[in-house]
């Protein structure tokens, strides 16, 4: 084998800039892998701490009666859990309203949270620091949408746990930005006791995150919701995303490997007399296959090599600097940073190197298998066609 | 007397033309013996090429038995026939078939890595290859850079170096000038006088034949002559020359 790449490297530098162009195209794929790859990852990680931070803390214990997906379930997904049960639980009570900037009826989930917690990164302390009577944070999604600012007053409406409507207004004392679109968008975070004191809903929450330190036991009319089953769409969205990704390098890989391919159907018809001419000289026919094939498969440590030499610098530039995607990720409703720093694994870069070579080395075992069938008179000759 | 290295019975050669089949050999007894300087000759398609071949183990008879040092090449695998060429058989073409990307020593050193012979030694053997053809002094150049008459000196030095039993010339001169095929074949000539090495070829070139110890003549597959003369084969001694019929 030793002697099958020895002869392999001599034949390749040979052929010179046939192999660099070869070397070249498969480089380009095994680059975009990489790239692509580290951006999914780089996004996924920045989602799932983002997710985490923001939202889902360390899991959601839920109300029975609340479903995230039906709005309906707002009005009646609330309950009191005893005290003693809230260790390391921070209390969400959402309810439905109204607002009316600058004359617009908007329909918004008013969300209350306690001022001084510190499980997710809602900046709620604004809350308490601001003398307005109803004093109230919004994302930065939420203010240019509704186009309020920092000190405006807007006029809300809600309804009590009786279904009584009530109206107030509320000052903008806050506005954050996040990356994560399920804190922002149509939603107003007030003080949870403010809130439970404009509904009648004493003691009342929606759900709670948990922190780290919590541990859950059984709770009757409450469900635990763990981070990962919370995660799960952001999740499948990212594996959908590595999906439809692998078609893009699938193609640019069959574009390299094709030209290898290529490549080594011409090498074997144009070299038929070398082909002769080694096994005249002792050489097994299966020796000369696996030179063949050496040939085909160094194409792939050409590519490593080439693609290492203009693909670090490219990919480390990217990973430092990030790439702008705007907010593209809000207006799909995905938690998405506006710029997004790839993260290059070296399990990602050695399975690529991987994938790259074994693939590199099948498609160049195909053509070379022809000369294990060869008669080494007519190859000699060269009189095969 | 000397030990006899190739020895064909009742050799015939077909090959399928169409739906019948073409007989390139019809018929052949021949014994060579160690040390000779001899050629098979004859017109273009009379046979000389495929009997190469067939001695070279590149290809196996239709009915006969063809034994080469001691090897029945029809029962033969083809580890073993690459065994035999590897070790015991020197070729050398009409059009050289040196490996392009590889410099004279690599070519040459080429048959020693197949013989999976340390760097050192290959090195002291292919520069005294090198020197028996005198292109010591060529060894980093590539094939592209050398003349006819200096890629045929690699050809032989390839075949040479690995010091064979055998070595079977296909048309060694047939792409030469006179000056060059003569400066070929004296050295060919003093490697086998040096080295005991059987020589065969396959030609239908005059100055060959003023070289050759034995003439074998091919008509249509089948031997016309065999001829054996006697000293030492150079054109300057042909006057003396003995006729022996064989057949």
């Amino acid at each position: 084998m030793k002697l099958a790449f020895h002869l392999a490297y001599k034949n390749l530098m040979g052929a010179g800039l046939r192999t660099w162009l070869n070397a070249g195209v498969l480089s380009f794929a095994f680059i975009v892998i990489i790239f692509y790859n580290g951006l999914i990852d780089g996004w996924n990680q920045q989602a799932k701490v983002d997710g985490i931070n923001w939202e889902w803390g360390y899991g959601h214990l839920v109300n029975d009666n609340y479903d995230e997906f039906d709005s309906f379930s707002i009005e009646d997904g609330h309950g009191q859990l005893e005290q003693s049960k809230q260790k390391n639980l921070t209390p969400i009570l959402i309810r439905q309203g109204n607002i009316y900037p600058n004359g617009r009826l908007m329909s918004i989930r008013i969300k209350g949270i306690d001022p001084n917690q510190t499980t997710v990164y809602i900046p709620s302390q604004i809350l308490k620091q601001s003398d307005a009577q109803y004093p109230v944070i919004i994302g930065q999604r939420m203010a240019e949408s509704a186009k309020v600012a920092i000190g405006d007053q807007v006029l809300m409406r809600w309804r009590d746990k009786n279904g009584t409507y009530d109206a107030a207004t509320i000052t903008i004392a806050g506005i954050f930005e996040t990356t994560v679109p399920f804190v922002d968008g149509g939603q107003i975070w007030i003080s949870i006791d403010k809130l439970r004191e404009m509904t009648l809903l004493q003691d009342h929450t929606t759900y709670f995150v948990a922190n780290e330190q919590y541990s859950h036991s059984e709770t009757s009319g409450w469900e635990f919701k763990t981070q990962k089953y919370l995660m799960r769409e952001q999740t499948a969205l990212i594996n959908a995303k590595k999906v439809g990704g692998s078609i893009l390098y699938g193609v640019l890989m069959l574009l390299g490997l094709l030209a290898i391919f290529d490549t080594q159907v011409l090498s074997i018809f144009r070299r038929q007399k070398e082909i002769g001419t080694y096994i005249a000289m002792g050489m097994t026919r299966w020796q000369v296959v696996r030179m063949f094939t050496a040939e085909g498969g160094m194409y792939s440590v050409f590519a490593t090599i080439l693609g290492a030499i203009y693909g670090i610098p490219i990919l480390w530039y990217l990973s430092v600097k990030g790439i702008s995607f705007g907010t593209i990720g809000a207006e799909a409703g995905i938690i998405m940073a506006e710029k997004m720093y790839p993260i290059y694994g070296i399990g990602l870069i050695l399975f690529t190197i991987l994938i790259v070579i074994l693939s590199a080395t099948i498609v160049s075992f195909l053509p070379a298998r022809k000369i294990a069938r060869m008669n080494p008179v007519e190859a000699l000759k060269g009189k095969i066609s | 007397m000397q030990d006899k290295i190739i020895v064909t019975e009742n050799l015939v050669k077909r090959y399928p033309v169409g739906d019948g089949q073409f007989t390139a050999l019809s018929d052949i007894n021949l014994t060579f013996e160690k040390g000779e300087f001899s050629g098979v000759i004859g017109p273009s398609g009379s046979g000389k090429t495929t009997l190469l071949n067939i001695i070279g183990s590149l290809d196996s008879p239709t009915e006969g038995v063809v034994n080469v040092m001691g090897h029945n090449i029809s029962t033969l695998t083809h580890k073993e026939a690459a065994q035999l060429r590897n070790m015991h058989i020197g070729f050398i073409f009409q059009v050289y078939n040196l490996l392009p990307v590889y410099t004279v020593f690599e070519n040459v050193e080429f048959a020693l890595i197949l013989q999976k012979r340390n760097a050192t030694e290959r090195k002291k053997e292919v520069m005294q290859a090198l020197e028996w053809v005198g292109l010591e002094n060529m060894a980093n150049k590539k094939p592209s850079k050398l003349s006819g008459g200096e890629g045929q000196r690699v050809a032989i030095a390839r075949a040479m170096v690995k010091r064979p039993q055998l070595v079977l010339a296909d048309e060694p001169t047939a792409n030469l000038d006179a000056k060059n095929a003569h400066s070929i074949l004296q050295t060919m000539k003093k490697l086998n006088q040096e080295l005991n090495t059987t020589f065969l070829f396959s030609t239908h070139d005059q100055k060959v034949m003023e070289y050759l110890n034995r003439l074998i003549t091919l008509e249509d597959g089948k031997v016309a002559s065999d001829i054996l003369k006697v000293g030492n084969g150079s054109p300057t001694e042909e006057k003396n020359a003995q006729i022996k019929t064989a057949q």
